[in-house]
């Protein structure tokens, strides 16, 4: 995994609810079977039209807004597990998901791609969208050490939370699979009392 | 303070805790299929660390596989190769695979429950959110993301984080025409998509006491929908009958001292929870999806409420509903009974009971797909295939199908599907298509009048 420092970009504002795994990448582009290419399909149904042409209502398609932050709307992520729909994120290019609320499932699959979501409040939510719509060339700045996501030029920040395992993750670029590696030998004697106490 | 059921089976399974951080979550039972697992195996290959408990997988093919002609090689290439895949990674690691045609082949949520993996005051991962299934025997059951399907490949553990304790209470007694889904639709209709987000919830009351094994199973399926990682409900005698002389169950002595580890399960009477939710089965009616959310329910009796928020018009636009709209009279094209929500044998006997002696309507295609291919012989052992074929129905063989559409059953654009699946998402069941999440019953009594009707006058 990549290393997370700290990110300054433009941000794309995505403001709709309850976006579901299945709109970030509709199950019919499941069949692959490596982790590469899905961002090609991401948000598929909404960035086209069925006859294949590019649905210019939708914000992915508006060429003034471009940037690795999507700040999304409430509920993000929710649905099914598909940790296709955190791949297709970062393929897109996307290095961080700014929402009031993530689905829980789809919130540990970006952590463990490196892909950071940063909860904020929802008054907060609602001057990120507001500010980019403003002015689609604002930068926003993502600081992961410091839990601090900012509009400098506006002096507009926030801190957010993230569980200090998963930070010292995502700032080293280490996964679970190397914690969980160095812990075998607490897992096999767990695995022994478990069994005799169990029966 | 007491324990809450969650806890006493969290508690036991917990290795370590990091300071200030995840605990250690030691998994009993890790079924995978074909979509999530190839690039978890992928990734222990190209590591070099090898599958360290694989006797506790089990593998099945469901989300990618024809409902018809299963015998015959699939002509989807991609598909074909992500079977192959599955197949191939199986056999590398002495999996236990039930492929396409095997007998105990199924939806993974049908089938590890009918042949026995599943059991109270297990841990049980699968890479789908709708492992949350399991939890019927009070068994902590959550669907987790591809790199933690590596995780428990390398480890047989997670890194978890506690989630909090939520329960739902529903006493009274059901009305007549009411089943486990519109219990589970109208309690997510009330508390939301996002109320259990960070939780896990715990089902208690009369309500699901009284219910049999595999209407718990579609209420707990349902969890996810409202956000929670996982649902619960207290092992019982119900629970111990079902379980008892299934292929993988324990049996003879081991089986009873099961039985009394797992008598000791339910949530003590002091323990407390972060949130309670409380309802009175009097007030559940057969429910209806509008919305492109399985939170936007109503009964049958009700109407499409008012909202000016922006989403909620999206919504409904995509549904081409009306605010106060009724959805009694609308006509529907499609059908769909199935899904690893109700495509177990009650859901089909429900059917079948309405259907009998009745016609499809013309204007309506119906497919019923079985959970696995055990419910599969099953219907036509007890003679419900002859009553859906007489009645014009086409029963096909096991799979996900148009639940999640990533087969051929495909829903068309712009058409109405009423289905006993778990997501009205928008595209769900195919690019452009809408679907109204129902019982069976409703499903059933949809496909024979072509157009949705109050059932409930029927009934009563």
């Amino acid at each position: 995994m990549e290393k997370f420092k700290i990110v300054n970009s433009t941000a794309i504002p995505l403001e709709i609810e309850n976006v579901d795994t299945d709109q970030i990448i509709p199950a019919r582009f499941l069949k692959a079977t490596d982790r590469k290419g899905f961002g090609e399909n991401a948000f598929r149904d909404w960035r086209y039209h069925d006859n294949g042409t590019e649905n210019t209502d939708f914000i992915l398609n508006n060429s003034n807004y471009s940037g690795t932050i999507l700040v999304a709307g409430n509920n993000f992520g929710c649905g099914s597990s598909r940790e296709h729909a955190a791949w297709a994120l970062t393929d897109f290019g996307f290095k961080v998901i700014v929402s009031s609320f993530f689905a829980d499932i789809f919130k540990g699959n970006a952590l463990n791609n490196g892909l950071l979501p940063v909860q904020v409040s929802e008054g907060f939510l609602k001057t990120l969208h507001k500010e980019i719509k403003n002015n689609p060339d604002i930068e926003l700045t993502i600081d992961l050490e410091s839990q601090i996501i900012a509009i400098k030029s506006l002096q507009l920040s926030e801190n957010f939370e993230i569980d200090t395992y998963k930070k010292t993750c995502m700032i080293n670029g280490y996964d679970d699979i190397d914690y969980l590696l160095s812990k075998k030998k607490s897992i096999v004697t767990f695995e022994t009392t478990y069994k005799l106490h169990k029966n | 303070m007491g324990k809450t059921l969650f806890d006493k089976v969290w508690d036991s399974h917990v290795v370590d805790t990091i300071e200030n951080g995840p605990q250690i979550l030691y998994i009993d039972k890790h079924l995978i299929h074909e979509v999530t697992s190839p690039q978890a195996f992928k990734e222990l290959e190209e590591r070099n660390i090898p599958i360290f408990r694989p006797d506790q997988i089990v593998a099945t093919a469901d989300h990618n596989t024809p409902t018809t002609n299963q015998h015959l090689p699939i002509k989807d290439e991609l598909s074909r190769k992500q079977l192959e895949q599955l197949s191939e990674n199986c056999k590398k690691n002495n999996i236990t695979l039930y492929q396409l045609g095997h007998k105990n082949n199924g939806i993974v949520h049908v089938m590890a429950p009918e042949l026995g993996f599943t059991q109270p005051g297990m841990t049980i991962v699968c890479g789908d959110s709708h492992t949350s299934t399991h939890g019927a025997f009070g068994s902590i059951a959550f669907g987790i993301g591809t790199s933690q399907v590596a995780q428990v490949f390398a480890s047989q553990c997670l890194l978890l984080t506690k989630p909090k304790s939520l329960r739902v209470t529903v006493n009274g007694k059901l009305k007549n025409g009411v089943l486990p889904k519109d219990v589970i639709l109208y309690i997510i209709s009330k508390i939301g998509t996002n109320a259990g987000t960070g939780y896990f919830c715990e089902y208690a009351g009369e309500v699901f006491e009284n219910m049999s094994m595999e209407g718990r199973m579609t209420v707990c399926n349902m969890s996810i929908e409202m956000g929670a990682r996982g649902g619960m409900i207290a092992p019982d005698e119900i629970t111990f009958e079902y379980v008892k002389g299934r292929e993988f169950a324990p049996k003879g002595e081991d089986f009873k001292k099961k039985v009394s580890y797992w008598k000791t399960l339910p949530t003590d009477a002091d323990a407390l929870f972060d949130k309670e939710y409380h309802f009175d089965a009097k007030d559940i009616e057969p429910m209806l999806t509008y919305g492109t959310n399985p939170g936007m329910g109503i009964k049958i009796s009700e109407y499409i409420p008012e909202s000016s928020d922006a989403s909620f018009e999206k919504s409904l636009a995509y549904m081409n509903f009306k605010k106060g709209d009724s959805l009694i009279g609308k006509p529907i094209n499609f059908v769909f009974i199935g899904s690893c929500t109700n495509s177990r044998i009650e859901d089909f006997r429900v059917a079948a009971n309405y259907i009998k002696g009745k016609q499809k309507a013309n204007n309506v295609t119906a497919w019923l797909v079985p959970g696995s291919k055990q419910v599969e012989t099953q219907i036509i052992k007890e003679g419900l295939k002859t009553i859906f074929n007489d009645a014009g129905f086409e029963l096909r063989q096991p799979g996900c199908s148009a639940c999640l559409a990533m087969n051929e059953d495909k829903i068309p654009q712009n058409e109405y599907c009423v289905s006993t699946s778990n997501r009205n998402f928008e595209g769900r069941q195919g690019q452009g298509s809408r679907t109204i999440l129902a019982s069976p019953l409703m499903a059933a009594a949809t496909a024979i009048e072509g157009k949705i009707i109050d059932i409930t006058k029927q009934l009563n």
